[in-house]
């Protein structure tokens, strides 16, 4: 199966680890990504925020590049990217203005054709495969599936799972062995957008999820978005306080390709800020006991 | 909904004609402002931010940072129980709000330039570009610089930007915008 | 030569200012055919209908012409008038040049000149048209009641009073509906149950009601006056005529873990059980898909598994091999009281229209309950015995948040009408729970407290000023479990500020929705429902207990939401009219239907499958020795409504509705 790959500014720069963990992952399990030539920003939070015709371009040119390199689907693992471009794919289908509008300005034949995947629909229907690969897998590894904001907001245009009660991120952690806690957090938003500008807000916010995601048991957060990542992981420190134990944040990928048994500098772990060690130590041979344990 | 409505010239009539939303449809339930991640840090909650726009209060919109604090989590969005997408109104208000050239708090509105320059200029965004750039803009050098080493050390930050063919497709798609914004703006 | 009479009337302003009526009436006077054309201010008006009067006996007309308002608005005061004068009143028609061509043009010239031509078309129609005769068919003075909660208790109980014999169907063992389950009633707080037992073992004991319970209408035929139901009697594997509802099976049932319907499933019933314990009748029902003997049968098990019951029975009124049975009601109208159901919030919904509540745990956070789970908790004669306490664990809630409006006022979840009931019964939900927990808090999340009744108002106001209900005006976004509390994530758009609350337990103010069912049983009632399946009245101002079939009429919350006093007045209302109709020897009705020409009917039957009301019968013809000759359409003159469709479809022509025909709308056409 080849796929069209939309890594995004995140994946080539903060997050390249989710980029490596994907790779990694994509020969067990059969898949073959082909990345986007000449791909561009999708305009992230700052087009959609101050200019929406800004914002449709941005993500449509990535679209209509796809469209013309015979792409008929593409994969963005970034929530946001994903979100871009499903956006205004969604947009243009429903605006006719808009959609000639597009192709005026991409001087170009776009029909906007192409499909837009995220991470999670990528990997759902692989849980059996992944299962089969994972010999010890995770060897129940007690995670908290973040899926924060855009991955399934708003309905419409995300159009996958449940968008209240989701189920698929703990499916697939579930087959690479882990056991995904129940937690109430797990949809709410960490605050990415402000990470810079308002960081704050933002300790607040991502405190809030460690501390929700701690107390439902959790050994480490899985997330499927680099924003959330860095958010999450870079600052974590800044949200915890003194004495409270670091919670490692595992990409989705990541945490797939500990499960099928792959090496940790294969997955970019050493990558964090918080740090994998313990969790690595805790998955490979012996873990099964300290989970007894703790 | 009339035709009209849209070149009444009220604030409900722009973002309808801008997004095709009706602004009148909101209630008042305050269920976007129940749900917000940054409810409690706004002075004008989101369904205040919605009743002004229905009475087209839009100085005080406008001159409020409320509506630079949301976040697009489309949490309201998803929850609205009678489909009137206050993210995407929200949206559209910045937009407003911008072409009235009312400003944005210093710190987020020099974030959104200096991200939006590093596409203009390298077509993607390259996380120390955008932090120096926005270092130079707000004169807050001192920000971050903690996390910086650990990310450099760790392969995080790309120090050099990597350019793209279509560099030029993406400078037109900026002036296009620009241009048309200035001519929505009067 | 015919001899036509033309009545042309001003309306006063109303055609004169824009129809020359004077020359209307001229022109149309040297029709041939036309012995007499007057016109006049006022047409309806005593002196205008004695111009009508005098002409017919003066001149000796055989039909007559009013070129006036609409048909529905005065066809039956000219028709009466010819008819005082000796003329058959189906000779008599009305050119509507009012709503048709007054109301509507501004030209005078051209307004006159149409008023004319449609004045000119009746002419030639009427000359075509024949004496009819108004159809008259008996009236079966029995009354069907569908439904046994408290509307068609009330329903049933007015017919019998008022002298009519009544069949009252309820699907459930026990009549006495959803007010059986409610603890007290708004505003006065009386006792439910105090005030509707009497009325349950009334209708037991009446001498003209006849209760058929646990039993449901099978399929419906006929027509006003003459319906005939054919209702299913459910198996109870009790036999009602033995039983003396000592109790003796229940408490013998070895599975008494059964949840209850009565109880919301917050309590336990045995397998064979009675629902309540004022039940009517009191009879048991053995429910099978809980019983040890059914459940070891299905499995195949030799010998039964069970029996306890049949061996406590001391009148061996129990019978594991009782069948449904079916028995066939003649009755003369129908009242259709079927109720609600509360809306759920959970994932999977009856309809694709309706979405659950994914942000309030879809129903799966223990002690998230809905309000008619709250009337069991707060009933003295509920599963905890009125004491509140929480499903989970038991534990008495000290913080209790009630959500309006869940379900209603959605559109989201596929709901945007409001459930009426739900602001009232909250407020007294508070009060009963203050009551009951001196140092609880009650909080209520609302949009708007809708409290337009007697007393209403001022029960809401003081549920909030002196019984310490504290009221916020907004939605919830999300309901969270976490730990031993519910967090409640609102707002109070009062205030302007987020709020989030700590609960022990939620209580949902859910949708009222109709029965699950109702679209099928209006199907067989041939009556029209809305959306999401409510009844619609005749007319929404004019006729609200009737229903787009003569003779049906809707009682109570199957109609819309409804209250208690709401259902009891539709439900008078309907016995009202039931009884109007029972006052009638024989109906009349127009005999303006179809009829079918036996000899050139070639048994094709699109007729029978075209008409909307199921009047085409077939009936066989046969020579004089009794040899089959044919089958051919025939129309049911009770049933027929006169669209006219048959007449339209039928190929050979045989087909004609009575003061409609053919004939007449081609000569009415060609005159134009």
């Amino acid at each position: 199966m080849k796929l069209g790959y939309f890594p995004g500014c995140s994946l080539h720069a903060t997050a390249r680890e989710f980029d490596r963990s994907l790779k990694a992952i994509a020969g067990p399990l059969g898949f073959e990504l082909e990345e986007l030539e000449d791909w561009s920003c999708c305009g992230a939070t700052s087009a959609h925020q101050t200019n929406h015709l800004l914002a449709v371009l941005l993500a449509a040119r990535n679209l209509a590049l796809a469209e013309s390199q015979g792409i008929r689907q593409v994969m963005a693992p970034c929530a946001a990217c994903f979100s871009r471009l499903a956006t205004a794919r969604h947009e243009i289908a429903h605006d006719e203005a808009l959609g000639t509008r597009v192709n005026e300005v991409l001087r170009g034949e776009f029909a906007n054709s192409v499909e837009v995947q995220s991470i999670l629909a990528l990997l759902r229907p692989m849980t059996s495969k992944i299962q089969e690969s994972a010999k010890a897998g995770l060897r129940g590894l007690k995670v908290a599936c973040y899926y924060g904001c855009l991955l399934l907001r708003p309905p419409e245009v995300a159009q996958f799972d449940d968008v209240e009660a989701p189920s698929s991120m703990e499916q697939i952690v579930e087959a690479a062995g882990a056991r995904p806690v129940k937690w109430g957090k797990r949809l709410d938003c960490c605050g990415a957008g402000l990470s810079i500008s308002r960081t704050a807000s933002v300790v607040r916010l991502g405190r809030a999820i460690l501390e929700d995601a701690r107390a439902a048991g959790a050994e480490a957060l899985v997330v499927a978005c680099p924003m959330c990542h860095t958010n999450l992981d870079l600052r974590q420190k800044a949200m915890l306080q003194r004495g409270e134990a670091q919670l490692p944040v595992l990409f989705l990928t990541q945490a797939v390709g500990l499960g099928l048994g792959l090496e940790p500098g294969e997955l970019g772990l050493a990558r964090h800020i918080i740090s994998t060690k313990a969790l690595i130590a805790r998955v490979s041979s012996g873990g099964e006991s300290a989970a007894q344990a703790s | 909904m009339s035709e009209h409505e849209s070149f009444d010239g009220s604030l409900a009539g722009e973002v309808r004609a801008a997004t095709g939303l009706n602004v009148s449809a909101c209630y008042q339930c305050g269920k976007c402002t129940a749900g917000c991640p940054m409810a409690e840090e706004m002075s004008l909650k989101p369904h205040q931010m919605l009743r002004l726009a229905q009475v087209d209060s839009r100085e005080r919109l406008f001159e409020d940072d409320s509506i630079w604090l949301c976040l697009t989590c489309e949490t309201c969005t998803a929850r609205c129980p009678n489909g009137v997408d206050p993210a995407r109104i929200i949206d559209c208000l910045r937009e407003l709000a911008l072409r009235a050239k009312a400003s944005p708090p210093r710190r987020i509105a020099a974030f959104h330039r200096s991200f939006l320059e590093q596409i203009r200029e390298n077509g993607r965004v390259f996380e120390f570009g955008l932090v120096a750039n926005y270092k130079m803009r707000t004169g807050d050098l001192f920000a971050d610089v903690t996390a910086a080493p650990g990310m450099l050390v760790r392969g995080k930050l790309a120090l050099l930007p990597k350019g793209i063919e279509g560099i030029g497709e993406v400078r037109r798609i900026f002036a296009t915008c620009a241009q048309a914004a200035r001519k929505e703006g009067r | 030569m015919p001899r036509i009479g033309v009545f042309v009337c001003h309306c006063g302003e109303n055609i004169g200012r824009t129809v020359d009526c004077a020359r209307v009436a001229r022109e149309l006077g040297e029709l041939p055919g036309v012995a007499h054309a007057v016109d006049y201010k006022y047409m309806c008006s005593d002196p205008g209908q004695r111009l009508v009067k005098q002409a017919i006996a003066e001149k000796g007309l055989d039909g007559v012409v009013v070129a006036a308002c609409s048909p529905r608005m005065h066809e039956r005061t000219f028709r009466r008038a010819c008819s005082a004068s000796g003329l058959n009143p189906y000779l008599c028609e009305m050119a509507n040049i009012r709503e048709h061509c007054s109301w509507i043009h501004e030209d005078r010239q051209a307004a006159t000149a149409k008023a004319i031509d449609l004045t000119r078309a009746i002419v030639e129609k009427v000359k075509r048209n024949r004496p009819l005769e108004p159809i008259r068919i008996p009236v079966e003075k029995r009354a069907l009641v569908i439904g046994g909660g408290i509307a068609g208790i009330q329903a049933a109980l007015d017919i019998a009073e008022g002298g009519g014999e009544v069949v009252l169907v309820e699907k459930e063992p026990s009549i006495g509906g959803h007010m059986s389950q409610l603890s007290e009633t708004f505003p006065t707080l009386d006792c439910s149950q105090c005030i509707l037992t009497p009325r349950m073992v009334e209708v037991y004991q009446h001498p003209r009601i006849k209760l058929l319970a646990f039993s449901e209408v099978e399929a419906v035929g006929g027509y006003i006056g003459n319906f005939e139901v054919k209702i299913r009697r459910k198996a109870r594997c009790v036999d009602e005529t033995k039983c003396n509802g000592c109790g003796e099976c229940q408490s013998v049932c070895p599975n008494k873990k059964v949840p209850s319907e009565f109880d919301q499933e917050l309590g336990r019933r045995t397998a064979i059980y009675v629902p309540f314990p004022q039940a009517v009748p009191n009879i048991p029902v053995l429910d099978r898909e809980s019983c040890a003997l059914f459940k070891g049968r299905a499995k195949g098990f030799k010998e039964d598994a069970c029996g306890k019951c049949k061996q406590a029975c001391g009148r061996e009124a129990i019978d594991f091999e009782q069948q449904d049975s079916f028995v066939t009601e003649k009755v003369g109208a129908i009242v259709v009281a079927t109720g609600f159901q509360l809306y759920s919030i959970g994932k999977d919904q009856p309809t694709p229209q309706l979405k659950g509540y994914g942000e309030y745990g879809y129903g799966e956070i223990p002690d998230v309950i809905d309000g008619l789970q709250f009337e069991r908790l707060a009933s003295a004669s509920g599963p905890t015995g009125g004491v509140i306490k929480r499903p989970s664990d038991g534990k008495e809630p000290k913080t209790i948040v009630f959500l309006q409006c869940i379900g209603s006022r959605d559109a989201a979840k596929g709901i945007e009408y409001c459930s009426k009931i739900c602001c009232m019964y909250v407020a007294k939900h508070t009060m009963l729970y203050r009551h009951k927990v001196h140092d609880g808090r009650a909080y209520v999340f609302y949009m708007d407290i809708r409290a337009a009744g007697k007393g209403y108002d001022e029960f809401t106001r003081r549920a909030i000023e002196k019984e310490g209900a504290i009221y916020l005006r907004g939605r919830v976004s999300k309901l969270e479990r976490a730990g031993d509390v519910i967090k409640v994530y609102g707002a109070d758009t009062l205030s302007g500020e987020p709020v989030t609350i700590d609960a022990d337990m939620v209580v949902l103010a859910t949708a009222v929705r109709p029965q699950p069912g109702i679209e099928s049983l209006a199907q067989k009632l041939s009556i029209s429902y809305d959306a999401h399946g409510f009844i619609n009245e005749a007319h929404p101002k004019l006729r609200p207990v009737e229903t787009s079939t003569a003779g049906v009429f809707v009682a109570g919350a199957c109609q819309a939401p409804r209250d208690i006093p709401d259902s009891v007045a539709m439900a008078s209302a309907a016995a009202t009219k039931v009884l109007g109709l029972f006052s009638n020897k024989e109906l009349e009705r127009e005999p303006t239907v179809a009829t079918v020409n036996e000899s050139l009917c070639t048994g094709c039957f699109h007729c029978e499958r075209v008409c909307p009301y199921g009047a085409v019968e077939r009936r066989e013809l046969k020579d004089g020795e009794g040899n089959l000759n044919k089958v051919a359409a025939h129309v049911n003159k009770g049933v027929c409504q006169g669209c006219g469709t048959c007449q339209a479809t039928c190929p050979s022509k045989s087909v004609e509705l009575q003061g409609f025909t053919d004939e007449q709308i081609w000569a009415a056409i060609n005159a134009l």
